[in-house]
C-alpha cells in the first residue's frame, strides 16, 4: 500500500515536471521559463542596471575603452584599430544577439532548425536563389584581402568573445521562448547578413508577371502599362547632363521577336518570399551655398520594414585611424550609415534590376545536363540540406547552370513540365568584396577617397550619397550594373542561347553620377536616377513622386539649418495626390452620391495635401484612388484565374492626366462603354463602404486608420513584443515615407561644420532585450519627428557627465 | 515547528540546486529534506508548496518591481493573454510550489514506505 503512495507520488511529480518541462502538453516549458533562476525573469533587467563592467581577452592588441551614454549608445576608443572591430562584435553580441543570428539563420534558409517544419518552404526558396552560394562568393573576395579579413576576424572573435562567456540564464529571452542555443559565430555569417540585406534591396523582380502580361494582353499593352520613363520624373541627375557611354550591349537577337516577345511563362510559379518594395529611402546633400553656415550637410533616412530589435545599432568606433559615428548593422563591422571626422556617407535604393530568368531545358529529369548552344552541357548538382526541428531532415537538389542557380523546377514545383526549369542570373551571386567599401569609407578624408571606396560595391544598387568638410558634395549610383539591350530582361530569356546573356556590365564610369552641381543640392529618393538621354537600359522598381517633392523642396532652401533639414525628413506632404486630385474631383458625378459619400467629397475638396496623423481627407483620399485602380483594372488584370499585377502606380496617374479616355478606363465585361465619370464615381462608392466602416469604429484619422506598427522580428508570432497604435503621419509617396510597418528605420541629418553637429534617431532602442527600458525607448521620440543630437565623443571627454557607464577591454 | 524549520531547508536548497542545476531540482530538494526530517504527508505538501511557492514568487517580484515590470507585462500578455505582471508572478509561484510540494510528498512517502519496511523486518 504504502509503495504505491510512493509510486504514484513519484510519477505525478514527474508527470509535473514533464508537463513544466516541455512542449509536449503545453505550448511553452512554463516551468524553465517562468524559474527565476534560469528562465524569462533573468532578462528582466533592472532600470538602474550598470552595464559598467571589465574583461581580459588575449585576441588584444591593446586596451580599449566604451563610454555607454544615456542613451546606450557606445562610444568605443581604441588604441589598435582591429581591436575596435572586437569590441564592436562584442558589444554587438552583448545588446542584439539573437537578431543577429536569426537573421542569418533566416538568409541561409535555416530557420527551420528554429521553427519547424512550416519554414521549409522559406528556406527552400532562399538556397535556391543561392543566398548561401553568394555569401561563400563574398566571402571569399573578403578574406583574399588581408585588411578586411583582419577586421572582420576581429569581429568574428569579437562575438564569439560573447557567446563564450555568457551564462545559459544570461541568453535572450527569444532563445528561451523558442527552445534552441546560440552557435558560434564566423566570418561566413557576415557574408550571409550582408546577402540578407542584398536580397531586401535588389531581391525584387517581377519577370515572370511582365511575362504572364505579355502573354495575356500583348506587346502594345504592355508597354502602356510599363513605360521606361515616367512624364513626371524628377531624376536624381538633373536634366540636360551629359552621359558618357563607352560600352555597347550585345545587339537585340534576332531570334527575339518569336522566342522573347512572344514568350510563354510556366503558370504557377508564384514568389510568396518577394522582398518589399516600398523598401526605399531619402537622401540628400546642400552645399555651402545653401545652408547659413556655409557648410554642407548631408541628410539620409533609410526606408525599411520597420522591427524590433531595429535593425540598426549606433555607435561611435575611435581607433588611431579613423572616428566614424552613426549606425551599424549588428552582424558586420563598421559604421554604415554615419560620418567621420572629414566626410559623411549615407544610401538609397537604386531599384535597378540586377536580376534576370532564363529558361533551361534539361536533358531529362535527372537535371543533370542541360541545353545551351546546341550541346548538352553539365550542372552542378548542389544537395542542400534543410534540418527541421522535431523531424527529418529535408534534402534539396538544386541545379546550377552557367547562369546560375535554378530556382523553379518540378521538384519545387509540381506543375511544371518535366524538364523545364528557370535559372536565377544575379549579380549577387558574383564575387565581390563589398565589406571593403565601409571599410574605406570610414577611413575616408575626402572625395577621392570616396570614389576608390564605393568601387568595390556591386550589388544592391545604390545612390551613395557624399558630402565632405572641405566642402564638396557628390552623389554616384553604383553597383555592377547589367548591360543589356533595350527590353532585356523584363521577360523570361531563352537559356540555352549566348546571344540573351549579359554583356557584362555598364562601366562603373557611365554610372549616373554627380559632383558638385551648380543648383548646390543633391537629392535621391528611389527615382530613375537619370532621364532618357541616358544612354544605357536601366529597367528597374523606382518611385516617382518623392524625387519630385524632394527636388522641389531642396531647390528653394536657402540659408538652410539642421532644423530645416529635420522638418523636410518629416514632411507630409503629398505630391502624389497633387497630382491625382484633380482627377477625382473633375470626375465625380456629385448627383449620384449619397450623404456620407458627399461628405467624404467634401473632405478630399478641402484637404491640405498633407499626410498629417489627423487628416480624414488622407484615408478618404487613399481609398478613393486605390478603389479607382482597383475597379479600373479590375476587368484586364484581376478578373483572371490567376490575377496580372497592377503596373506602378504613377502609371495610371499620368494616362489619365494625358487621356480621360483611356483604352483601360472602360470596363470591357459590361456592353456599355464606361468613362472616367463613371469610374471615379464607382470608386468612390466603393472606398465609402470601407470608410463608413472605419469611422464607425473611430478611425477614419490618417494616423489611426495607418496604425503604424513596430513589429517584433517574429512578426505576428510575438505581438506583445510589439508596438502597435503609433500615431504618427506619413504615407506612401511622401518624404516621410511611415506606412503600416514600414518607414524611415534611422533620420540622420550631419552638418559639417568644424565641429560636426548631428542629429539622429530610429524607431528602437539599443538594446534587444524586450525586458530592457532601453528596448523601445527612442520610438516616441522618432514618431514625433524629434532627433537626439549624436555626441561625437572625445579621447580627453572621458570624465564628461554623459558618460554614464564604462566597460574597459584589456588584453 | 518542524514543517516551518523543513520550508526553511526546502528554499535554501531549491535556492542553492538551481544556481547550478535545472528548474526542476526543486523537487529533489522537497523530497530530500521530506525523506530526511520524516515528515508526515501533508506537512512535507504543504511545507514544500509553502517554500518555493514563496521562494520563486519572491524572486520573480524582485526581479520584476526592479524592472518596472516591463518584461512582466509583455510576457504575461504571451503566456496569460493579458498584461498582468501580478498574474506572472503568482503563476510562477504556483508551478514552482506545486512541483516542490510533490517532490516533499514523495519523498515523504518514500520514508513511511522505509519506514514500514523496516519495521517489517
Amino acid at each position: 500500500m504504502r509503495i504505491i503512495k510512493f509510486l504514484v507520488s513519484l510519477l505525478a511529480t514527474a508527470g509535473v515536471i514533464y508537463l513544466f518541462h516541455t512542449r509536449s502538453v503545453l505550448p511553452a516549458p512554463l516551468g524553465k521559463l517562468l524559474s527565476p533562476q534560469e528562465g524569462i525573469w533573468q532578462n528582466a533587467e533592472a532600470v538602474n542596471t550598470s552595464y559598467s563592467d571589465e574583461f581580459r581577452f588575449p585576441q588584444l592588441g591593446g586596451k580599449v575603452d566604451v563610454y555607454l551614454d544615456e542613451r546606450l549608445v557606445p562610444h568605443v576608443f581604441a588604441e589598435k584599430e582591429n581591436d575596435a572591430y572586437f569590441v564592436q562584435g562584442y558589444l554587438h553580441a552583448r545588446f542584439r544577439l539573437w537578431q543577429m543570428e536569426f537573421q542569418t539563420f533566416a538568409a541561409a534558409g535555416r530557420l527551420s532548425e528554429i521553427l519547424g517544419a512550416r519554414a521549409i518552404s522559406y528556406d527552400r526558396h532562399q538556397r535556391r536563389m543561392g543566398m548561401v552560394y553568394g555569401a561563400e562568393q563574398m566571402q571569399k573576395a573578403m578574406e583574399a584581402d588581408p585588411m578586411v579579413k583582419a577586421g572582420v576576424d576581429a569581429y568574428s572573435a569579437g562575438v564569439n568573445a560573447y557567446i563564450n562567456s555568457v551564462q545559459q540564464a544570461e541568453l535572450p529571452v527569444e532563445y528561451k521562448l523558442l527552445g534552441y542555443q546560440p552557435e558560434k559565430w564566423t566570418n561566413f555569417k557576415t557574408a550571409l547578413f550582408i546577402k540578407a540585406m542584398t536580397n531586401d534591396l535588389a531581391g525584387f523582380d517581377r519577370d515572370f508577371e511582365c511575362t504572364e502580361i505579355l502573354e495575356a494582353l500583348g506587346e502594345e499593352k504592355f508597354r502602356m502599362l510599363f513605360p521606361e520613363v515616367p512624364d513626371s520624373l524628377s531624376p536624381i541627375i538633373p536634366k540636360g547632363t551629359a552621359f558618357t557611354s563607352s560600352a555597347q550591349p550585345r545587339a537585340m537577337p534576332a531570334s527575339a521577336d518569336s522566342l522573347y516577345f512572344h514568350r510563354t511563362a510556366a503558370s504557377g510559379i508564384d514568389n510568396e518570399f518577394k522582398p518589399d518594395p516600398a523598401n526605399g529611402s531619402n537622401n540628400w546633400a546642400l552645399s555651402g551655398t545653401r545652408t547659413r553656415s556655409g557648410s554642407p550637410i548631408l541628410c539620409n533616412d533609410p526606408h525599411l520594414r520597420l522591427s524590433l530589435p531595429a535593425i540598426w545599432f549606433e555607435m561611435q568606433l575611435h581607433t588611431p585611424a579613423f572616428n566614424a559615428y552613426g549606425v551599424s548593422f549588428p552582424g558586420i563591422p563598421g559604421i554604415v550609415i554615419g560620418f567621420n571626422d572629414h566626410i559623411a556617407f549615407g544610401f538609397t535604393n537604386s531599384g535597378r534590376d540586377v536580376r534576370d530568368y532564363y529558361e533551361i531545358t534539361f536533358k531529362d529529369e535527372r537535371r543533370r545536363e542541360y541545353l545551351f548552344e546546341g550541346s548538352w552541357r553539365p550542372a552542378t548538382l548542389r544537395v542542400e540540406t534543410i534540418r527541421v526541428k522535431d523531424s527529418a531532415d529535408f534534402l534539396d537538389t538544386v541545379a546550377y547552370t552557367l547562369h546560375g542557380p535554378v530556382m523553379y523546377d518540378r521538384a519545387r514545383n509540381h506543375e511544371m513540365q518535366p524538364a523545364k526549369a528557370y535559372a536565377l542570373r544575379w549579380v549577387a551571386h558574383d564575387e565581390a568584396n563589398v565589406m571593403k567599401m565601409w571599410y574605406l569609407l570610414n577611413r575616408a578624408k575626402n572625395y577621392s577617397d570616396y570614389l576608390t571606396a564605393i568601387k568595390y560595391f556591386n550589388v544592391p544598387g545604390q545612390n551613395m550619397i557624399f558630402a565632405s568638410k572641405s566642402g564638396d558634395i557628390a552623389l554616384w549610383q553604383q553597383a555592377s550594373f547589367p548591360l543589356r539591350w533595350k527590353d532585356q530582361g523584363l521577360f523570361l530569356m531563352p537559356g540555352d542561347d549566348s546571344s540573351y546573356l549579359w554583356n557584362g556590365f555598364i562601366p562603373q564610369a557611365d554610372n549616373p553620377h554627380i559632383l558638385n552641381p551648380a543648383e548646390g543640392f543633391i537629392g535621391s529618393a528611389n527615382q530613375r536616377p537619370v532621364d532618357s538621354t541616358y544612354p544605357y537600359f536601366i529597367p528597374g522598381s523606382y518611385d516617382v513622386y518623392r524625387g519630385i517633392i524632394l527636388n522641389r523642396r531642396l531647390a528653394s532652401m536657402e540659408n538652410a539649418g539642421p532644423a530645416e533639414m529635420k522638418a523636410l525628413q518629416n514632411d507630409n506632404y503629398n505630391v502624389f495626390a497633387e497630382y491625382a486630385r484633380p482627377i477625382l474631383l473633375r470626375y465625380v458625378v456629385e448627383a449620384k452620391l449619397d450623404a456620407k459619400e458627399k461628405e467624404y467629397l467634401t473632405m478630399v475638396k478641402n484637404w491640405n495635401l498633407y499626410n498629417n496623423a489627423d487628416e480624414k481627407a488622407t484615408t478618404c483620399f487613399v481609398n478613393w484612388w486605390d478603389s479607382l485602380q482597383a475597379v479600373v483594372f479590375a476587368d484586364d488584370l484581376f478578373s483572371r484565374p490567376r490575377p496580372l499585377i497592377r503596373p506602378d502606380r504613377f502609371v495610371m496617374l499620368e494616362a489619365l492626366l494625358r487621356d480621360s479616355a483611356w483604352l483601360f478606363v472602360d470596363d470591357t465585361r459590361t456592353p456599355e462603354k464606361e468613362t472616367l465619370y463613371d469610374m471615379v464615381t464607382r470608386a468612390l462608392k466603393k472606398a465609402s463602404v470601407e470608410l463608413k466602416a472605419r469611422e464607425s469604429d473611430g478611425r477614419l484619422a490618417w494616423g489611426a486608420y495607418k496604425n503604424t506598427t513596430i513589429y517584433h522580428l517574429l512578426r505576428t508570432g510575438a505581438i506583445p513584443f510589439a508596438r502597435g497604435g503609433i500615431n504618427n503621419g506619413g504615407g506612401t509617396h511622401v518624404l516621410n515615407a511611415t506606412t503600416h510597418d514600414h518607414g524611415p528605420s534611422w533620420r540622420m541629418v550631419v552638418h559639417l561644420t568644424k565641429e560636426t553637429e548631428a542629429y539622429v534617431v530610429y524607431p528602437g532602442g539599443q538594446s534587444g532585450n524586450p525586458g530592457s527600458r532601453y528596448y523601445d525607448n527612442f520610438i516616441d521620440t522618432w514618431a514625433k519627428g524629434e532627433y537626439y543630437r549624436a555626441w561625437i565623443m572625445k579621447p580627453a571627454e572621458n570624465a564628461d557627465s554623459r558618460v554614464k557607464w564604462r566597460i574597459t577591454f584589456k588584453p | 515547528m518542524k514543517s516551518i524549520t523543513a520550508a526553511l531547508l526546502i528554499a535554501l536548497l531549491s535556492f542553492s540546486l538551481g544556481l547550478y542545476l535545472p528548474w526542476w531540482t526543486v523537487a529533489v530538494a522537497g523530497g530530500l529534506v521530506a525523506l530526511i526530517l520524516n515528515l508526515r504527508p501533508v506537512a512535507a505538501f504543504m511545507a514544500g508548496f509553502m517554500a518555493v511557492f514563496v521562494l520563486w514568487g519572491g524572486l520573480a517580484l524582485l526581479r520584476s518591481s526592479s524592472n518596472d515590470h516591463i518584461l512582466a507585462k509583455r510576457m504575461a500578455a504571451f503566456i496569460l493573454k493579458n498584461d498582468n505582471p501580478w498574474m506572472l508572478i503568482l503563476l510562477t509561484a504556483l508551478i514552482g510550489g506545486l512541483v516542490t510540494g510533490l517532490g516533499a510528498l514523495t519523498g515523504s512517502f518514500l520514508r513511511n514506505w522505509q519506514n514500514a519496511t523496516r519495521q517489517r523486518l
